[in-house]
């Protein structure tokens, strides 16, 4: 099965070459920054986060919403996902691949990170989440590969997908809101982090995840159905259009609440963040033409999916849901970590400016992210594509 | 700023959670009730999670009748637990890498919650001693995957394994009272004068005040403590031990506690 990554067009193998780069020079400033310590970052005692772990924070939505295709399509028998659910499965096992290939590059001593199972901790929130990342990663592995292979093996003759990997498909659902609730909850548990210190937090998660992960599906399916004979159908991407629309509407809801718990209650505490997020605290506002273009990219983008003209426009559905994940990226991989540590426990504010070695390095990732979504989704499609021949 | 009436419904709203929720819950974990979640001056009487509960009383007004008297007690730790000195080209400190394990702070960013509206003059300028608080429900501890940090039963001190730790530094953002310093850089050639009686680290762990434990073991007071000399602007001992003169000074003196509403009980008290 493998043989079909390995077979393609020189525009295949060129934009195979293109991320190889960019994994290359990540690769490079990991090793410095293996050398250095991770001073290589603008990180400091009081942002002792940056992009390495909001990436990852963001990256959990993106692997837990391949879910919004799996539960329609085995537990409502939604048929019209039939051609896109793998595509959803493997875009997990990017997401989750990315997650800890960012957890590795954040710490601060990479190689004791069996330590986390060699003393099993409980109370911790990480060593969970690690678990139930894993956890996900198998079964993603597990799922995927098993029904792309029934289909690899008979190309001719349509076979149903072996009876025992039913459980292992069931138990993907609930899996994957664990591991972004788990994830919230690294935030979420926290005393003394008002603007994480909020219950709406895995809601919010899940809610973004299910608006970004399938976004990202959507504007990847448009892009594969022009570089392929593949087709998602369009009866799919309007019903994960549908999805997209709650999930986001369900998004900016909780945001709002956010905002009116913490200004209508007037805690100092509690507005402090969202003030430096949105207006900037003290001079300092480093990310609020960040968190205003993405309210405002956010907002173009629902008026786009609402509107049946451009909704049913492929390139403006595109551009729309394009916006709608970056919206989503800003919102989640930006503000939400960093804003965390601002104002600092004793209130400073120290804001964080991410060094050029530290971007390379979250590109790198990035990169490796899209090289195995891309082999993935060669052989997946190829295989299908065979069968349908 | 109307922050005083601000202050006080944040306290009274988290004072009722704490009030209703705390325990409630105590009880069915333990089958026991504790008198106060926030024990104030009371805290001897209550039982605690370890054998001993070494604390610390501060007394602020007496670093303010000596001047220098502060910079003597960083020097003292710093010097001791050869923690870097990490400055920028200028001489001042280089706030990205800084390490540090007990520092001179105002009062308003010690106490940023009791920051009072029209506070007395002066308190402004005092030097607030910050350091770890050694809490007897530290939130470090609950979030430290690899328990790299830990609290030891026969003391209460929270601990620090920097062979364990993987440098995550999920317990620097579960702290509330930025206590904790990670080597973001090898902090080897930043030291001053090298000790060797006491431990480097490397680059990559989460370093922090230890209440002196390697001398507490060989019978020394902390260093810090030592460095006040007579003055008795730092005092140490244990806390569940009615007889000590800490316990003593705390039911006699008013005393406060950094952020005591989020149930980490800390085990440093202020004088003011
Ligand atoms: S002050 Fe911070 S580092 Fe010290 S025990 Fe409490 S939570 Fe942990
Ligand atoms: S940085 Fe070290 S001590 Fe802190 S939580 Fe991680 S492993 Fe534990
Ligand atoms: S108790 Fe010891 S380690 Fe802690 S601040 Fe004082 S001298 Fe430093």
């Amino acid at each position: 099965m493998i043989e079909k990554a390995l077979t393609g067009s020189s525009k295949y193998w060129a934009w195979m070459a293109f991320l190889a780069v960019l994994v290359g020079i990540g690769a490079l400033s990991y090793s410095q920054q293996f050398q250095y310590g991770l001073g290589y970052t603008g990180m400091s005692r009081d942002v002792s986060w940056g992009l390495y772990i909001s990436q990852f924070t963001f990256m959990v939505g993106v692997a837990a919403g391949g879910v919004m295709l799996v539960l329609p399509y085995y537990i409502h028998d939604f048929k019209a996902f039939h051609r896109i659910t793998i595509l959803g499965e493997f875009l997990a096992i990017a997401a989750v691949c990315m997650c800890l290939m960012f957890i590795i590059a954040d710490l601060g001593q990479p190689m004791r990170l069996m330590n986390v199972l060699l003393h099993p901790t409980p109370h911790s929130m990480l060593f969970w989440d690690m678990i139930v990342l894993n956890g996900y990663l198998f079964l993603n592995l597990l799922v995927g590969w098993t029904l792309v292979h029934a289909e690899y093996k008979s190309p001719h003759r349509p076979v149903p997908p072996p009876k025992w990997i039913k459980p292992f498909i069931y138990l993907s659902i609930p899996w994957a809101v664990s591991i972004h609730t788990v994830t919230a909850f690294l935030y979420a548990g926290l005393p003394g982090r008002d603007f994480w210190l909020t219950a709406i937090m895995a809601p919010r998660f899940l809610a973004s995840a299910f608006a970004a992960g399938p976004s990202l599906l959507v504007v990847m399916a448009l892009i594969i159905k022009r570089v392929t004979k593949f087709d998602a159908g369009q009866v799919a991407i309007q019903k994960l259009v549908t999805i997209i629309t709650y999930a986001a509407l369900m998004n900016f809801f909780f945001i709002a609440m956010e905002f009116f718990t913490a200004f209508y209650s007037n805690i100092p505490g509690h507005k402090a963040t969202l003030e430096y997020l949105f207006w900037g605290l003290d001079g300092a506002n480093s990310l609020v033409p960040w968190m205003r273009f993405s309210m405002f990219i956010g907002a173009i983008a629902m008026v786009m999916i609402l509107l049946p003209k451009t909704r049913y426009n492929e390139k403006t559905l595109g551009v729309a849901c394009g916006m709608l994940f970056i919206s989503l990226w800003i919102d989640k991989g930006l503000g939400l970590v960093l804003g965390g540590f601002v104002p600092s426990p004793t209130e400073y504010i120290t804001q964080y400016y991410p060094t050029a070695g530290e971007l390379a390095i979250t590109v790198g990732v990035w990169a490796a992210g899209f090289m195995i979504v891309t082999v993935l989704y060669k052989i997946a499609i190829s295989v299908r594509l065979n069968v349908e021949n | 700023m109307d922050s005083q009436r601000r202050k006080f419904l944040k306290m009274a709203g988290l004072t009722a959670v704490a009030g209703m929720g705390a325990p409630a819950i105590n009880m069915l974990l333990k089958g026991e009730v504790r008198a106060s979640e926030t024990e104030a001056s009371t805290a001897p009487a209550l039982p605690t999670k370890s054998v001993k509960r070494l604390g610390m009383v501060v007394d602020v007004n007496k670093f303010g009748a000596n001047p220098g008297l502060a910079q003597k007690c960083v020097e003292a730790c710093h010097s001791i637990h050869n923690v870097p000195d990490f400055r920028n080209p200028d001489g001042s400190i280089d706030k990205k890498d800084e390490v540090k394990w007990i520092w001179a702070e105002k009062y308003e960013h010690t106490f940023p919650d009791a920051s009072q509206y029209k506070r007395n003059v002066g308190l402004e300028e005092l030097p607030v001693m910050t350091f770890c608080n050694h809490c007897d429900d530290p939130p470090c501890v609950r979030a430290c995957p690899t328990q790299a940090t830990f609290k030891a039963k026969d003391s209460g001190i929270v601990m620090m394994d920097y062979h364990r730790c993987i440098g995550c530094r999920f317990c620097m953002a579960a702290c509330p009272y930025g206590a904790r310093s990670f080597n973001w850089r090898d902090p080897r050639p930043f030291i001053k004068k090298l000790n060797p009686d006491f431990p480097t680290r490397m680059r990559g762990v989460v370093e922090k005040c230890t209440f002196c434990a390697e001398r507490l073991a060989v019978g020394k007071i902390p260093a810090c403590v030592e460095a006040t000399g007579d003055t008795k602007a730092m005092v140490f001992g244990d806390l569940n031990d009615p007889n000590s003169e800490i316990s003593k000074i705390l039911a006699s003196t008013f005393t406060i506690q950094r952020k005591p509403f989020l149930g980490t009980k800390p085990s440093v008290f202020y004088i003011i």
